[in-house]
């Protein structure tokens, strides 16, 4: 069970601040495959990879990152802030 | 070493008041980023943040500051929320022995904050919510220089 985040136009796509996930995924990919068979706004929401980046408990990370003993995901579009 | 991220406005002035007097500072830089319209239709912008990771990514780059330029002195402070056009979003102040450094480290601050803290922007039109505003690849670029 994880905590999943999302941000901006992720959030506005899915339409969830954030919700607990049941999975087994064993990288963020596997999660994100998990997560995009589940409904076509997940789909959507994760049709352009190269366009999201990803948080492992509040730490910038990347895709191929194992998921073991993590407890929150963020998936975000690339950072605008200053 | 000061790091906030707040809803409320800031005054530029009253922040950096004996900001690095302690510190037998020679030289302060100051930096300030405003809410601009650039099309003539913008009334905001619309700033959303990650609560928890953007302390810690904050409070990160400010350290690595510190520790690179032996900065005396060093703050940091980003709004989050509906900013009118002419409000402030953020600034940061950097207090060294020598003015290079902490330009430098002002610099290097900016280029931080713009592509690894969390923050997102969207621009509030006359018409309503517009679009999300795009990370530039100059912006991640700035970053090599570092």
């Amino acid at each position: 069970m994880v905590e999943v985040v999302y941000f901006a136009w992720l959030r506005e796509r899915i339409g969830v601040p954030r919700e607990r996930v049941e999975t087994g995924a064993a990288t963020v990919a596997d999660l994100v495959a998990e997560l995009a068979a589940r409904e076509a706004r997940y789909a959507a929401a994760f049709a352009d990879l190269a366009a999201v980046r990803v948080a492992l408990d509040q730490e910038l990370s990347d895709f191929g990152a194992p998921l073991a003993g993590v407890r929150e995901v963020a998936f975000f579009p690339p950072m605008t802030g200053g | 070493m000061r790091i906030s991220v707040q809803e409320a406005p800031f005054d530029l002035g009253a922040e950096i008041a004996g900001f690095g007097a302690a510190g037998n500072a020679g030289a302060i830089v100051t930096f300030s980023g405003i809410v601009r319209d650039d099309t003539g239709r913008m009334v905001a912008l619309e700033l959303e943040h990650y609560p928890g990771m953007t302390e810690k990514a904050l409070t990160r780059i400010a350290e690595d500051a510190m520790a690179r330029w032996s900065l005396a002195d060093c703050l940091v402070i980003h709004r989050y929320g509906r900013l009118a056009v002419g409000e402030p979003i953020m600034m940061v102040a950097t207090a060294a022995r020598h003015r290079r450094a902490a330009f430098e480290a002002a610099e290097f601050l900016m280029d931080y904050l713009k592509s690894r803290a969390p923050f997102w922007k969207r621009e509030i039109g006359v018409d309503g919510p517009g679009d999300w505003v795009e990370a530039k690849d100059t912006d991640e670029a700035a970053l090599k220089r570092w």
